[in-house]
């Protein structure tokens, strides 16, 4: 049987395991794609090093004024919501960092002295490694919205057969949401502490509020005490699976290397993971279609 | 006032822990988490009193009148951000609008308005202390503009105060940016990891643009022995002040788990931090 699935993994809390979760859960299915929404620090690119890389730019549109038809009625300016637009001696200024694109300057000078132009915020890049197709996002240092190209990588990413994974950024505002929009289901990322449990909660409310089916993995478990478990446990919260905390696999993480090509016993946990996944995701397409 | 800024580009390296630390070592009177997408400092710093709690509007939202909407379709088609939605009548999808009014300017027959909207809690507790936080409601956007404000609502109550101790969030993008205005200094804190030092060039290449002043120290940095040693280098390549590293202790997830400070604790991450502290400050009244 061919699956076909999108998963989003994401966490609330920076730094809890998405980009380790998605990495080894994309390198263990066949046929897997995994893209890296979390364009302002994408990290999934250094574990897979893909090759045969195409790269393409992601551009915004951005206000042009022809000076010279300006009658200077300020129509455009007292419309910009954003403030990227003044009028200066004289003159039009536009401030590309605070325009959204939306284009209302354009529409409504009375003078059709505004025109758009592309600006580049970022890129995009794909390419493969072994089995995995990876698809990676990259804003522009200095940038300051990070949306459009999560856009544009979720469009590209939305037409491959097999499972796509989707290391989301941290946090539950606009990019977070923006990349979960096209999931079937999500994977909660959780760490043991009480900094993990406030920001779980967090997207845990997200995907409620987007109607995502969803579980949790339980990632740094050791035998302390387990907070992260507890909520998942009061709240009924389905939980995939655990990674334990293992000095070696965080070795072999931080140099950028991925556990499941490296050690058998990795591939055999993120193996347990993925069944327990697929069999989660199916049920909910029956439970809930 | 000097402001110090503690930031990371790689989430979950430390930030809080070390931003609590130094709240607690320099005794600052003044502090604020500018991470507003996912706040975490009010956890560890115990406080008896209840704060003063505002609502944050964000940038507006249309709203269509279904009984003037004449159903042209000029809004649907004139949204850059796909926030109209046509299902028998005319819809506003209130996640996705961003509030630039395009489809308020150009309805016909004036069925759209443009109304406030809250985007999260704006919270400030003073009484000797001024403590600034903030939670984005989820799914918002306008991040930065909430940042700007846990800032200046920390700055009028605190104005007097030599010291004041912001924790950022992670990233590069907007929140970030914001959080770096008007700030004196930027601690980095990062992780002896590959996608710890990916982060932290993208976060000094930021900071440089910005011009603000930056420092980096290593959390954790017995994980990884031959990546502390590339940080150190980089930070040495690049004139970059490189302040101090703390070990991996278990002490520290212990103390935050029971919403206490490493600092309180007789440990060897705490009396890293210490170090880590003591040359900051140095670097920052230089």
């Amino acid at each position: 049987m061919v699956v076909k699935m999108k998963i989003a993994v994401l966490s609330g809390k920076g730094g809890t395991g998405k980009t380790l979760v998605s990495v080894n859960l994309a390198s263990t299915a066949k046929d897997a794609t995994y893209i890296d929404c979390d364009v302002e620090e994408p990290n999934g690119h250094l574990f897979f090093k893909p090759k045969q890389i195409i790269e393409e730019q992601v551009t915004v549109s951005v206000p042009q004024i022809e000076q010279g038809l300006c009658s200077g009625c300020r129509k455009c300016v007292e419309f910009c919501k954003f403030n990227a637009l003044a009028y200066v001696k004289d003159k039009v200024m536009v401030f590309n960092e605070v325009c959204h694109s939306c284009g209302g300057c354009k529409i409504l000078c009375p003078n059709h002295a505004i025109s758009e132009i592309k600006k580049s915020i970022g890129a995009l890049q794909s390419g493969t490694s072994e089995n995995v197709k990876v698809i990676s996002g990259f804003l522009n240092v200095g940038e300051v919205s990070g949306v459009p190209i999560i856009k544009k990588i979720l469009e590209k990413g939305c037409s491959t057969n097999g499972i796509t994974f989707i290391d989301c950024p941290p946090g539950s505002a606009c990019t977070a949401m923006e990349s979960i929009s096209d999931a079937d289901y999500c994977i909660l990322v959780a760490e043991p502490t009480i900094f993990g449990v406030h920001n779980l909660n967090m997207v845990y409310e997200l995907v409620k509020l987007f109607n995502k089916p969803f579980g949790v993995i339980l990632n740094k478990c050791s035998k302390e005490e387990n907070p992260a478990q507890e909520f998942c446990i009061n709240r009924n919260i389905k939980i995939l699976g655990t990674i334990p905390f293992d000095k070696e696999l965080g070795t072999i993480n931080s140099n950028g290397l991925i556990a499941v090509r490296e050690n058998e016993k990795y591939r055999e946990l993120f193996n347990e993971l993925l069944d327990n996944l697929i069999k989660e995701v199916q049920h909910e397409t029956v439970v809930n279609p | 006032m000097k402001q110090l800024l503690i930031l990371s580009g790689k989430g979950g390296t430390g930030k809080t822990t070390v931003a609590g630390a130094f709240i607690k070592l320099s005794n600052a009177k003044a502090f604020a988490d500018c991470d507003v997408d996912a706040p975490n400092l009010h956890l560890i710093m115990e406080r008896s009193d209840v704060p003063n709690k505002k609502d944050y509007f964000g940038l507006q939202k249309a709203e269509i009148n279904t009984e003037l909407c004449i159903k042209c379709d000029n809004c649907r088609k004139n949204c850059r951000f796909d926030a109209i939605e046509y299902d028998e009548e005319y819809k506003v999808n209130p996640f996705a609008c961003e509030g630039c009014g395009v489809c308020e300017a150009i309805c016909p027959n004036a069925a759209i308005t443009m109304n406030p909207s809250v985007a999260g809690d704006l919270m400030l507790y003073k009484n000797e202390i001024v403590f600034s936080t903030a939670q984005l409601k989820i799914g918002s956007g306008t991040s930065g503009k909430l940042v700007t404000e846990v800032k200046k609502q920390m700055k009028e109550f605190a104005y007097e105060e030599e010291l004041a101790i912001i924790d950022g969030s992670p990233g590069i993008g907007c929140p970030v940016i914001a959080s770096m205005s008007g700030v004196d200094m930027v601690l980095i804190v990062t992780e002896p990891s590959v996608s710890g030092i990916s982060d932290l060039e993208r976060i000094i290449n930021t900071a440089k643009i910005f011009g603000v002043k930056t420092a980096v120290c290593i959390n954790k940095h017995d994980a990884n022995a031959s990546n502390t040693i590339k940080i150190i280098d980089y930070c040495k390549n690049n004139n970059i002040a490189f302040t101090g590293t703390i070990p991996y202790d278990p002490n520290v997830l212990r103390a935050v788990n029971l919403g206490e400070n490493i600092i309180d604790y007789d440990t060897v991450a705490g009396h890293s931090i210490k170090t880590v502290f003591d040359n900051t400050i140095k670097i920052l009244f230089d």
